[in-house]
């Protein structure tokens, strides 16, 4: 089957966001900017169901700025064999991007998609569930086990209490969770290689969907500071605090 | 104006999150309707006819609701979306996982994970793991909106809304439930307990987490929860998980012990109310959003405390 692997292009996990003055965002001017790690793992997975047999070419795609190739290259790198670059100078919702998903879904024909659960920009987690919306197909959520069974794929998902195990028909849409895997490293030989592979270009207006924003921001703020609080010397301290000032225990 | 809560609905009875979401929901404005979805799921129903401020529970009873799958499921909330101008679930692992689905096929932008409501069509949701903060004014006609139900209180008992059965929306066979492994607990569950346990890497292994928490979470009748460092390490299960990619909570007291305090983490605690952390390290970061730091070995004080509380 063929695997189509979206990845967004987000500030790297590891940079403390600051919050611009005028309360407009997040400041992006001169920050570390990675692959979304849920991305992450969905490549390496697509990568290992292609070295299990169970795939055959795998296509990586973003929608975002010319930079956004950055992170196309990396998912090539890794062992994606071509990259897809939608490109849009606008901050596009999961509603816009499934609907661009869409589109390229009905043109590459996928057996499966895989993605992250949510990025870790605006934490949403709503693209890949909306993906499979639109296109009806089923959705396994926040994997943490995938396999390829029968002409079926059986997602093993973490929910609230433990995990659920589901089986799912194909074409399906796949989001994963932190334990599904843990993504390798790209080797120099591999990222070399990988600027050799073929990389498409569009742009997002070629595929004449609506991807307008529905939700206006109307500021972005800190969130409320806790102050901290006192040292205590010992427990019995700490007990005669709990129980007298706070009143907790 | 009306708004519909779709209920957390677990072995026949409904969760905390749905009087919490009810909350969420009333101060939208306009009436509040719940929908309970289930397989034999009539004491569920009731339940959720008890909680005040509810206009009338709508009750599908079928075998597709009873793993909560995720197609049938949010094919049967679009069959009744119609006739409200809201729909809100919590924001736990169904309502994710449903919520996405709904939007979409209405064609509406989901509000993820609201923290509280500004106006009937304004929210404030965090972003960057609650490292900023959020307000969206939607202008979709409909709003599709998940509710971090830590963020607001439970509504009370004491309504008696009438329960009305509608028609189940079928199901389009995309998908299957083959089975559910959930931890067994005695404990209360993590998301809704009063006092929260948490152990960290400094625990060093499994053993030392069953016998250093454990007795202390017992003695205080508390939940058990783990920093994400000590669920990859393996000393506990990843559904033990506090923080931004784990569960978010907000008890009464949080005891954070052996726990560094890495934003990931913070972001899925700092709303407690009352937060204790034990850590011999004086400048983890932990000790910044602490009510009472206690710069300590854990191995010495946790049995002392343990004990003090007796």
């Amino acid at each position: 089957m063929k695997i189509l692997v979206p990845v967004k292009r987000v500030i790297d996990y590891n940079v403390k966001v600051r919050v611009k003055s005028d309360e407009t965002g997040v400041d992006l001017a001169n920050v570390k900017m990675s692959m979304n790690p849920f991305d992450e793992i969905a490549v390496e997975e697509a990568i290992r169901l292609k070295e299990a047999g169970a795939a055959e070419e795998i296509v990586a795609v973003s929608i975002g700025p010319e930079k956004a190739q950055d992170q196309i290259r990396q998912a090539l790198a890794m062992g994606a064999d071509r990259g897809l670059l939608i490109k849009t100078g606008e901050t596009v919702e999961p509603l816009g991007v499934a609907k661009l998903l869409q589109k390229v879904v009905e043109e590459e024909k996928p057996e499966l998609v895989i993605l992250g659960k949510q990025a870790i920009d605006d934490d949403s987690n709503q693209t890949g569930q909306m993906l499979a919306a639109l296109l009806d197909w089923p959705q396994g959520t926040f994997a943490s086990k995938v396999e390829k069974t029968d002409g079926k794929l059986d997602v093993t998902r973490e929910i609230d209490g433990g995990l659920q195990t589901i089986k799912i028909n194909l074409p399906a849409v796949v989001t994963t969770d932190l334990r599904l895997n843990e993504p390798r490293y790209a080797s120099l030989p591999n990222i070399m290689k990988a600027k050799k592979k073929p990389l498409d270009v569009k742009d997002a207006g070629d595929y004449g969907v609506d991807i307008a924003p529905r939700l206006e921001v109307v500021k972005v703020t800190e969130p409320p500071k806790r102050e901290a609080g006192v040292k205590v010397e010992s427990v019995a301290e700490l007990v005669e605090k709990l129980k007298n000032e706070a009143g907790v225990i | 104006m009306a708004v519909l809560v779709v209920a957390d609905v677990h072995g026949g009875s409904i969760d905390d999150s749905t009087h919490k979401t009810v909350t969420a929901a009333g101060s939208i404005g306009g009436d509040v309707d719940i929908l309970v979805a289930g397989e034999n799921a009539g004491d569920a129903a009731a339940a959720a006819a008890k909680i005040s401020g509810v206009r009338k529970v709508l009750h599908a009873d079928d075998p597709a609701y009873a793993n909560r799958l995720a197609e049938p499921f949010a094919d049967l909330i679009v069959s009744i979306a119609g006739d409200y101008d809201a729909i809100l679930k919590a924001a736990a692992t169904t309502g994710k996982n449903v919520m996405p689905r709904v939007a979409a096929k209405l064609d509406v932008m989901q509000i993820s994970e609201i923290v509280s409501v500004d106006a009937p069509d304004t929210f404030t949701r965090p972003i960057y793991a609650g490292n900023a903060m959020q307000t969206v004014k939607s202008n979709d006609p409909k709003k599709v909106i998940t509710v971090r139900a830590t963020a607001f209180k439970a509504a009370e008992e004491g309504g008696s809304a009438s329960v009305e059965t509608i028609d189940a929306a079928g199901n389009p066979g995309l998908s299957e439930f083959v089975e559910e492994n959930l931890t067994k607990s005695d404990r209360p569950e993590l998301a809704g307990a009063k006092v929260v346990v948490s152990g960290g890497r400094a625990l060093g292994s499994s053993e030392k987490f069953e016998e250093y928490i454990m007795p202390l979470a017992d003695k205080l009748g508390a939940a058990v929860g783990a920093s994400r460092a000590a669920v990859d390490a393996g000393y506990v299960p990843n559904d033990y998980q506090v923080g931004q990619t784990g569960k978010v909570v907000a008890p009464e007291l949080y005891i954070a012990i052996g726990i560094s305090g890495a934003i990931q983490h913070l972001a899925g605690m700092k709303d407690s109310k009352v937060i204790v952390a034990i850590n011999k390290d004086e400048e983890a970061p932990i000790f910044q959003v602490a009510d009472y730091g206690l710069v300590a070995d854990l191995f010495k004080v946790v049995p002392e405390l343990t004990e003090a509380l007796g």
